[in-house]
């Protein structure tokens, strides 16, 4: 054990990239799954026990191949992407159980190993955009999770998929393109690729270097809000979740924009922190005017969706402008509030998603017509669907209402009284999707489409329980969100000023 | 027994009983005997747990059980004090003759789906009680949504276009006013007060000035939407579509007490007595509430529809308990608290009532009932005396009215009296034709020699119903009670 103590940050990474290369090797799909579901499950442990090192000795660094930082690569965790590596890590154990009903039922059998070998390539890709402190290995990982994540939509049984999984790739590329001018800039700069020493080497900056540090800021900003899709940069979500395959809608719902997001406040406080003075930049205000714009223009329009995908994906785009408000509040309530709602919304969206892949397993329809009456044919399917339902709409006892209490308290910090209205008013719009929902789910008379439906096999019901579960839970304890969600955010305000 | 049943254990005890009914319910889903059983059983064993708390809390104790601190100021956590004692008293007792009367109406009337009424309705009644008990804001703000949701199923009971429109009404009115004027209102007293737990005296007394109370008390008495202050009342009359134990217990007893017994709660613990009168911040409510008390009459004159009158009288009578809480003064607050418990008697067995009708002769319509007291004498009788005691005459609920314009005597509000007065007028003009209708029409092609057959409800209703109607009389010899119990506040 102590032997492998120390080896933990690589293997986080190591281990899914190997099972992914082994899977591809043996193309054989239970085979695969098997090797999938164990991987899967050993992850968590690894990122739990990491998370539980930094929180009780400071940040862990380890150097890749023992060559020292800068000129390695390092990879750092510190209670953040601590923080990150669990949930994504954890997410993907909950739900693989779910994926082989699912998967094998919305794939053809001969590339069910080939889709378990990219699922792993995008997980390995996803950790290791977490764990790295290297800008430019970030740079690769991002790649990598991306050109995973575009084959395993175009491997929705829709031919759309194909289309959305084209016009992903046309906008992840432009981001990522965006991410590697804004790397170059820095490297220019500074001469380093290693994150904390850049922000080192940038230090208060020099008034000739100010324009240069703009640019690089604004490139990066662009290139990773293409992956989170902050509004106006989403378009690419709703379709991609749409036609997806629905079980790797629920994995990249609730890891994919994400990672991306710890990415964005990675550069902005960490990076950026010490460099530029943030309230001299209209930086924030531009961050609150776009997720404002998100929050009220996604849920609008997924009111107005009748395909359960495509409303819950503009759900998605809405409560990801939750989580960046909170980034642009930049205090300590707001950012809490950004950083627990990452978690939040994960676990969430992830059972909201789990839960149509179960009707969709079951009952096939999508289109919100065809749905009526599913509620009585899959009781407690439908029953954690509606739970993870009014935690979107942020009712108290469920783990929205957390992040919402936060994200107010950080707007009435900073005197914002308006912001406030906004917050609450966005819940309204999604109780009044979410309550669209749940009406034909439990009280239209079953449609024929649905009448053979029947509650989901216990591996989907299972994993579907549990997420609704934490939901509530993680509305009455916080103590793991909120408690490592604000050492988090005191240490990356520490680093801002 | 003595640690296990102490005041502080009986607490958590009366919070989670209804629970535990609600989750023992359905596993006997097929055996609908047993499955009644266990609601009484649960409802009798609430009233227990509640009733013996009330010896403690008249002696001063002020019994409290901490469950979970959520996050710094969002503690989950219960205290009992009088005027939260006293409604749960009034719950407690009126969910087991409303269970007696559900039993006979849901069977009479072949209700489908009777496991999933009664398991909401365990569970409304759970976070009344929790409600009643909140020592805080968050505690009170959590259950009251979870009243909210657990009464949305009931209203939607009969599931069909009408109940589903309904439904949506009820849903967001209640939900949406609450997350969008009562949420930031809880948040703003947060951040201007540093703390949510409800205090005598209030927690925001010179933390804000005259302008920013009036406007967090008009944030507050909004967004209470249980409250059916006008023009937010319309989810009452839309949730009407409910089968009638539900209109009975939750939409005249639990779901709109909980709303005005927030707004007591708000203006006695949070904003203080003292801090409303001296920045004159409750001025505006005072005419809010009357023109809402005057309105709400008005409309239920024109009402043919027995359940609408009904529960048009309800918001009007609501705007008493509001007006009590407006007045700012104690005899104000104590007369809130007894027309909360007078009128939960009275319109219970009002709807009983109505219900019954419904369930022996399907009449819906006042126009239609004619005659109807010669064929239902007992329920009629009861009809007379809740009438009598909604309309406030002394020997019956006049009591409540007494105290309340004493208090707006109190703070210089004659014109108020005059209101009062106005108001119960009307309700005699709305309430004593149906009775007169009742007993002294001939029904529709009888001839005058003509014996009446009697036909009342099956006897489970009948039971309920004469229960009720005389608790009516009982609460007028126990109010000097009440109040004693309330002075303690």
């Amino acid at each position: 054990m102590n032997a492998v103590w120390p080896q933990l940050p690589a293997l986080l990474v190591v281990i899914p990239l190997i099972a992914a290369a082994l899977v591809a090797l043996s193309r054989h799909g239970e085979l695969a799954f098997a090797l999938t579901l164990v991987v899967s499950w050993v992850l968590p442990v690894i990122a739990g026990a990491m998370l539980w090192q930094v929180l009780q000795t400071g940040p862990i660094s380890y150097h890749i191949g023992g060559w020292e930082p800068p000129w390695g690569i390092e990879y750092r965790v510190d209670a953040l992407n601590g923080f990150i590596l669990v949930l994504v890590s954890s997410i993907g154990a909950v739900i693989v159980p779910a994926a082989w009903r699912s998967i094998s039922f919305e794939i053809t059998e001969g590339r069910l190993a080939w889709f378990y070998c990219m699922y792993l390539l995008c997980l390995a890709g996803l950790l290791g955009i977490a764990i790295t402190g290297d800008a430019f290995n970030a740079f690769v990982f991002l790649e990598i999770s991306s050109l995973a994540s575009y084959v395993l939509i175009a491997l929705g049984y829709d031919r759309r998929a194909l289309l959305a999984a084209y016009q992903y790739l046309i906008m992840g590329t432009i981001g990522a393109t965006f991410y590697v001018i804004g790397v170059g800039l820095l490297y220019l700069l500074t001469g380093s690729l290693n994150m904390v020493d850049i922000a080192a080497r940038l230090g208060p900056a020099a008034p000739a270097q100010m324009p240069a540090i703009v640019a690089a800021l604004a490139f990066l900003t662009v290139g990773i809000s293409l992956k989170l899709a902050l509004f106006p940069l989403h378009a690419w979500l709703p379709n991609a979740y749409a036609y997806a395959p629905s079980w790797i809608t629920v994995f990249l719902s609730a890891t994919a924009t994400k990672v991306a997001i710890y990415l964005l406040i990675r550069y902005y406080f960490s990076v950026f922190g010490i460099a530029i003075d943030f309230a001299a930049l209209p930086i924030t205000e531009i961050v609150i005017v776009l997720s404002v714009a998100a929050m009220f223009i996604a849920s609008l329009v997924a009111v107005f969706e009748t395909n359960i995908k495509r409303m819950l994906a503009y759900s998605s785009v809405a409560q990801i402008g939750y989580i960046t408000l909170g980034i642009g509040l930049a205090n300590q309530a707001g950012l809490t509030g950004g950083l627990v709602h990452v978690v939040n919304h994960a676990l969430m969206k992830a059972a909201l998603f789990l839960g149509v892949c179960a009707i969709v397993y079951r009952a096939c329809p999508v289109q919100l017509e065809n749905l009526a009456g599913i509620g009585r044919k899959m009781p407690l399917a439908m029953a954690a669907f509606t739970i993870a339902g009014f935690g979107l709409i942020g009712t108290p006892g469920t783990a929205g209402f957390i992040s919402k209490w936060y994200l107010a308290a950080g707007a009435f910090d900073k005197g914002w009284w308006p912001l406030v209205a906004v917050i609450v008013a966005c819940s309204l719009i999604a109780l009044v999707y979410v309550g669209r929902l749940l009406e034909v789910v439990w009280l239209r008379e079953p449609s024929p489409g649905v009448a053979h439906a029947t509650e989901p096999p216990a591996s989907m019901l299972l994993p579907l329980i549990v997420l609704a579960a934490a939901t509530i839970y993680f509305g009455f304890d916080t103590e793991w969100t909120v408690g490592v969600g604000s050492t988090a955010a005191k240490a990356l305000l520490g680093g801002l000023r | 027994m003595n640690a296990v049943l102490s005041p502080e254990s009986l607490v958590l005890i009366a919070v989670i009983v209804p629970f535990a009914g609600a989750l023992v319910i359905p596993l006997f889903d097929k055996i609908p005997n047993v499955r009644e059983a266990v609601t009484l059983v649960t409802a009798g064993c609430l009233c227990l747990a509640v009733f013996s708390l009330l010896a403690p809390v008249l002696d001063g104790a002020r019994p409290r059980a901490d469950v979970i601190r959520v996050a710094p100021g969002l503690d989950l956590a219960f205290e009992v004090e009088p005027l939260g004692m006293l409604f749960a008293l009034v719950a407690s007792t009126l969910w087991i003759v409303n269970s007696i009367y559900s039993i006979g109406y849901m069977r009479a009337n072949a209700e489908p789906r009777q496991t999933v009424f009664y398991v909401c309705f365990a569970v409304a009644l759970g976070s009344t009680i929790g409600l009643a008990f909140a020592k805080n804001l968050f505690t009170l703000f959590l259950l009251y949504e979870v009243l909210t949701i657990s009464t949305y199923p009931l209203v939607t009971h009969r599931q069909d276009q009408e109940a589903i429109r309904a439904g949506r009404i009820y849903l967001l009115l209640l939900l949406g006013t609450s997350l969008v004027l009562f949420l930031p209102a809880i948040i703003a007293t947060w951040v201007l007060a540093g703390t949510l737990d409800f205090t005598p005296g209030g927690i925001l007394a010179g933390k804000a000035g005259a302008p920013l109370i009036a406007a967090l008390l008009a944030l507050y008495v909004f967004g209470i939407g249980k409250a059916a202050l006008m023009p937010l009342h319309f989810w009452l009359p839309a949730a009407m579509v409910a089968p009638t134990p539900v209109s009975a217990l939750l939409h005249a007893v639990a779901v709109v007490k909980a709303g005005v017994f927030t707004v007591a709660k708000v203006v006695v613990y949070v904003f203080g007595l003292d801090t409303l009168t001296k920045t004159g911040a409750n001025d505006w409510l005072i005419f809010v509430a009357s023109a809402s008390l005057l309105t709400a009459s008005f409309i239920a004159l024109s009402r043919d529809n027995l359940k609408a009158r009904l529960a048009y009288s309800t918001v009007s009578q609501l705007a008493y308990v509001v007006l009590g809480a407006a007045l700012a003064t104690t005899s104000g607050i104590i007369g809130s608290g007894l027309q909360i418990a007078i009128h939960a008697a009275a319109k219970i067995t009002l709807f009983f009532c109505a219900g019954a009708i419904y369930t022996a002769h399907h009449l819906t319509e006042v126009s239609q009932m004619t005659g109807i007291g010669r064929k239902m004498p007992v329920t009629m009788l009861a009809f007379l005396i809740a009438s009598l005691s909604i309309i406030g005459i002394p020997p019956l609920g006049g009591w409540s009215k007494w105290v309340l314009a004493l208090g707006a005597l109190d703070a210089g509000h004659t014109i108020v009296v005059g209101v009062m007065m106005l108001s119960s007028l009307l309700s005699a003009g709305y309430l004593l034709p149906i009775v007169a209708r009742g007993f002294f029409s001939q029904p529709p092609g009888a001839r005058v020699a003509d014996k009446q057959v009697i036909e009342e409800a099956p006897a489970a209703c009948l039971v309920a119903l004469s229960c009720t109607a005389i608790l009516c009389i009982v609460l007028f010899f126990v109010a000097g009670r009440i109040q004693t119990l309330l002075t303690g506040l």
